[in-house]
């Protein structure tokens, strides 16, 4: 059975949902589906106190808020649903869903946004919740007088450091170059913690340990050393890639499989939108993220309004 | 108390009782962390789809979840949140940190037949 919309959006972060308020509110008929839980990134943030016109709130909080108002406006929600197939070589885009059967809408806004990088090694899963874990706010006290590694290299990775070594005894940080991408006030925040300790140029080759995590094995990347750091925690940052994976070979992305949009939002496809991380832009942020979302629903309205009156879109051939 | 569309259990009268009326029990202790809420919304999801399980949450650093805590299951968990699975008022499965829809619909299904 396929149910028709005006509007598919794939993606409740902060994009996705705005986008739905936007158009919701125009009166179209909108469905949000996500693969994983309504909120996105913006649910890892424990504070949030940029977002203007909130002093303080949590990121999860600011996300129920976000849902409710969508639906307010008669946006269906759909979470935890994996997306099958996506059509969107026809004016009636197509998009199958696992458990909710089939979508179709002439509008697909994509605010998929980032999947956190996993390490990728065998044992990883093994040690979920075991040992492994990547969320320090969540899961930090487990490990109070223990030793710990953090994997990563970025602002969450030396945050989260420094969070963690108020319960840890010993945290080392271990990183792939031999620099740290994160921002200097947070590199000299960690440098200047005496329970922080880093190990940096290393490639995490396993996890040790046999019902719980009781070290982690990285080889240094030029001397080919090899390393065993003694943890009972492994705390893993190091980063997002844009959930693209896709849409590859069907809409235009760059280098970094990033969807490339004009500046309406518009992508390669007439109809279909981006908004959010898994477009090409600078800078990614809960605020950017609702300013996507706004510019492709209205873009989007217009679209729809319009129909094929909207002058085909053009794209420089060389984003990058 | 956790800000979710589950009924939540508050007290160990109320954990007895949940376990004493119902065949199957899924129970997740958190917190409302990136963690713990896609393990809620899976089960507010499901609450529909298997009505002969009893969906409920506990709030961690609340006294009641001494309950799950004290479980010899539990004892090697470092993460939350802590889902615990009871059929007939015994302990069946119990995970560790965030699962998805697919991992505990395997669970219901395997455990409860759901």
């Amino acid at each position: 059975m396929t149910n028709a919309y005006d509007a598919i959006i794939l993606g409740a972060g902060p994009a996705g949902l705005t986008a739905g308020i936007y158009l919701a509110r125009a009166k179209k008929k909108v469905v949000i589906i996500d693969e994983g839980i309504a909120g996105g990134q913006m649910i890892l943030s424990h504070t949030v106190a940029n977002y203007p016109g909130v002093l303080e709130a949590t990121g999860a909080g600011i996300a129920r808020t976000m849902v409710k108002q969508a639906k307010s406006f008669g946006c269906e929600v759909v979470t935890q649903s994996r997306l099958l197939k996506i059509d969107l070589g026809s004016l009636q885009k197509t998009v199958d869903v696992e458990f909710e059967g089939t979508y179709s809408a002439p509008v697909v806004i994509i605010a998929t946004g980032g999947i956190p990088r996993s390490l990728g090694l065998e044992t990883e899963a093994k040690f979920k919740g075991h040992g492994i874990s990547y969320c320090a706010t969540c899961d930090g006290e487990f490990f109070t007088g223990r030793e710990i590694v953090a994997v990563g290299g970025g602002n969450s990775a030396l945050e989260e450091a420094v969070s963690l070594s108020r319960y840890a005894s010993k945290v080392t940080v271990i990183h792939e170059f031999d620099h740290f991408q994160a921002q200097p006030w947070i590199v000299a925040d960690a440098e200047a913690n005496p329970k922080i300790e880093f190990l940096m140029n290393q490639k995490i080759e396993a996890f040790a340990g046999d019902e719980k995590l009781e070290g982690v094995v990285s080889v240094d990347k030029d001397s080919g050393q090899r390393v065993t750091t003694k943890a009972e925690g492994c705390f893993v940052f190091i980063g997002y890639t844009p959930a693209t994976q896709a849409f590859e070979g069907i809409l235009k992305l760059n280098g970094r499989k990033e969807i490339v949009t004009d500046e309406n939002l518009a992508t390669s496809i007439p109809g279909v939108f981006a908004a959010g991380d898994s477009r090409a832009k600078k800078y990614r942020q809960i605020t950017t993220a609702v300013a996507d979302g706004t510019v492709a629903a209205l873009s989007a309205i217009e679209y729809l309004d319009k129909g094929s009156r909207i002058p085909q879109i053009k794209l420089a051939a060389s984003a990058g | 108390m956790l800000d979710t569309n589950l009924k939540h259990i508050e007290t160990d009268t109320e954990f007895n009782r949940v376990l004493s009326e119902n065949e199957n029990v899924m129970i997740c202790c958190g917190r409302m962390g990136p963690m713990c809420l896609p393990v809620y919304d899976v089960m507010e999801n499901f609450e529909s789809k298997y009505p002969n399980v009893a969906f409920r949450d506990m709030a961690f650093d609340e006294p009641v979840s001494h309950v799950i805590r004290e479980l010899p299951e539990t004892q090697s968990f470092m993460g939350l949140p802590f889902t615990v699975y009871f059929k007939n008022g015994k302990v069946v499965k119990a995970t560790s940190s965030i699962q998805n829809k697919a991992q505990v619909a395997e669970i219901l299904s395997d455990k409860f037949g759901a």
